[in-house]
């Protein structure tokens, strides 16, 4: 994603638009919507995303069981090959686990965890990113210098570089004593300061283009105050670009999760995400139990995939160049 | 020149400051040193004698002096977990670390060009929608779960290859290889692959791209009409002007690879410098996590700052753009 990146809004056409068309059909009748139903990988992709989301938010209702409450375990039910080997069980469509975890069930509860924790972190980056972008284009000289300067130090470093070493001062600062879900927070912070750099670049690109035009002059004329300009009239028109970083950065976040928790810093084995998930199945990899962690490695390639597919789509759709 | 020079190296010091002030504030400042170094029933007045041993009651910026001082003579204390200068538990798994990192960034350069000179000659080949399915599969699957396709494949099921270690290791002085042992290449393997696969994938589009554009330029068209050969025309002159972004790119991705051995260093259990990061995190040790920051990015700043002098160097385009004031 460059800088180079022109805003540019959906319009519909003005042959096709009728007076008074409700919302639904403005959207009906956008360019975007047009170039989605020509695109059959992207609509694959669109529908397997939604279908993740479902499954995570319905997570507890299609589960055989809650496999992090030990009293609904039994160990009776540990290490069952997935439902159409020879030693398959029913309910347990994948499999089970050491301690009698449905497979299934775990990766119900583990994705709801990890799109959480993608979810929150793509808000706190963009968020974060956003108003720092707003404020260095729209002010400018040295505060502009400044953030520009930090951006572009934190930008030789990998992110999983810097969300490991929040993640270890964060358990340091805690004592190693962190429960869950603060935890969690840990992780949508480290993933926040990871990838603000690309939403404040963005964004700041477009505010200098933007504040220059006369809107923005009328708006300063009539004295209205710098942050309801900045927001209310700037803002809008830089939000295309910011949907595509959104959109791969959601991608990028569910990976960075994912990482961490396979590297033992992230979610615990009490609150596991497909991270942990993965980690704790490769521990079974030489044994042959393949299947604990074969069905969450591939849940979560699946679901970065698709997210990837439909980012990829939204920059060229959003992209009025390539058109 | 001089004086572009001068100035990315005065940006490079900048930057090392500012990461050398990070990395004292996490040693200093996330949790008490002192209390990692004695027991919990350690009396008051023993705990006043280590912290006023390591110097904690002066003046912050006193210490901070005298962290970077000692940084800057390679010292950078004693690790919790370890006990261990720190300072030697780096440089005895750098050789690791670099060695892998070196044969990945090859494996991508060698395989990423071939496969994006490939792609970008022949379009719509099955071939190439191969090479771009591969890339797209390189983008999309997370590092660790490559390296577990990997053993899954070629250590449980077929045991072709060792799942982690290193394997036999000859020690040239200070520094330990496994590149002159069978034992030592076979390991060396699938950690590189894992690795370098996603610089690959970078590579490939990269020389993609910049083939294509080229393949357009008045140049190539006035050599075509020059009558050179196809081959004279493609690798002669086509792909020699790609080369220039791609070897920089590769340059600056070297540091990222290092970066990213972390987490193939801890799917292969590679005894490098990212593993012992890995542990480090885990069990709160502090001291390693500021060592292997000041290193990384010491590495990281250098490797940005030849590569950017050498760009001018190879380029002579850009010079006229450097003189003037950014």
């Amino acid at each position: 994603m460059s800088d180079a990146v022109v805003p540019h809004r959906v319009e519909s056409s003005p042959q096709r638009a009728r007076p008074n068309a409700s919302w639904l059909n403005r959207v009906l009748d956008s360019d975007i919507f047009y170039s989605f139903r020509r695109s059959r990988m992207t609509m694959v992709a669109a529908a397997v995303t939604v279908l993740f989301f479902l499954l995570a938010i319905f997570a507890s209702q299609l589960a055989v069981q809650n496999p992090f409450d030990p009293a609904q375990l039994q160990l009776m039910n540990s290490r069952i090959s997935p439902l159409w080997t020879a030693e398959g069980q029913s309910p347990f469509l994948l499999g089970t686990d050491e301690q009698g975890r449905d497979v299934f069930s775990a990766i119900l509860y583990g994705l709801r965890i990890s799109l959480v924790v993608g979810v929150l972190g793509v808000i706190f980056a963009g968020t974060l990113g956003i108003t720092l972008g707003l404020i260095a284009g729209y002010v400018g000289g040295a505060v502009d210098g400044l953030i520009m300067r930090i951006a572009d130090v934190q930008l030789t470093f990998p992110a999983i570089l810097i969300a490991l070493l929040v993640n270890g001062v964060a358990k340091s600062v805690f004592n190693n004593r962190l429960d869950a879900v603060s935890t969690l927070a840990v992780l949508v912070v480290a993933i926040g300061l990871s990838f603000w750099v690309q939403y404040a670049r963005t964004v700041r690109g477009s505010v200098m283009v933007e504040k220059n035009k006369d809107y923005v002059a009328a708006a300063q004329l009539i004295g209205l105050p710098a942050p309801k300009i900045m927001l209310r009239h700037v803002l809008p028109n830089t939000m295309g670009p910011i949907l595509v970083i959104a959109t791969i950065n959601l991608a990028l976040a569910i990976i960075t999760e994912a990482t961490l928790s396979f590297l033992g810093a992230g979610m615990p084995d009490t609150m596991p995400s497909l991270g942990t998930l993965i980690r704790i199945g490769n521990n079974y990899l030489f044994a042959g139990e393949w299947w604990i962690v074969a069905f969450p490695g591939i849940a979560l390639a699946g679901l970065i995939l698709s997210i990837n597919l439909l980012g990829d789509w939204l920059r060229d759709a959003l992209n009025p160049k390539l058109r | 020149m001089l004086a572009f020079t001068l100035r990315r190296a005065i940006q490079a010091i900048g930057v090392m400051i500012a990461v050398g002030v990070i990395a004292f504030s996490m040693f200093r400042f996330a949790g008490d040193p002192v209390n990692q170094i004695v027991s919990l029933d350690t009396p008051a007045a023993e705990r006043e004698a280590v912290r006023k041993s390591l110097g904690l009651d002066d003046p912050v910026p006193v210490q901070f002096a005298r962290y970077f001082a000692n940084a800057a003579q390679f010292k950078f204390g004693v690790s919790y977990q370890f006990r261990q200068p720190v300072s030697n538990l780096l440089m005895e798994r750098m050789p690791a670390t670099l060695e892998l990192a070196a044969c990945a960034t090859v494996l991508a350069m060698v395989f990423g060009i071939l496969m994006g000179v490939y792609s970008a000659l022949r379009r719509d080949t099955i071939l190439t929608k191969f090479f771009q399915a591969v890339s797209l599969i390189g983008i999309s699957l997370p590092t660790f779960l490559i390296g577990i396709l990997l053993i899954y494949l070629f250590s449980v099921t077929l045991g072709w290859l060792p799942s982690f270690g290193r394997g036999e290791v000859v020690r040239i002085g200070w520094w330990t290889t496994g590149l002159l042992t069978l034992s030592g290449l076979k390991a060396l393997i699938m950690p590189s692959i894992t690795l370098g696969l996603f610089q690959m994938t970078l590579i490939m589009r990269l020389v993609r791209a910049e083939m294509l554009e080229v393949l357009r330029t008045d140049y190539i068209r006035f050599a075509r009409a020059r009558g050179l050969t196809t081959r004279a025309i493609h690798f002669g002159h086509a792909l020699k002007n790609t080369l220039v972004p791609v070897i920089t790119v590769a340059g600056l991705q070297f540091g990222s690879v290092i970066a990213f051995a972390i987490i193939t260093e801890t799917v292969f259990q590679w005894p490098g410098m990212g593993l012992l990061f890995v542990q480090a995190v885990q069990n709160v040790d502090i001291p390693i996590m500021a060592a292997y920051l000041l290193m990384v990015s010491l590495i990281f700043v250098t490797i940005n700052l030849v590569v950017d002098i050498l760009y001018t160097v190879v380029d002579p385009r850009l010079r006229s753009t450097i003189r003037r004031p950014a």
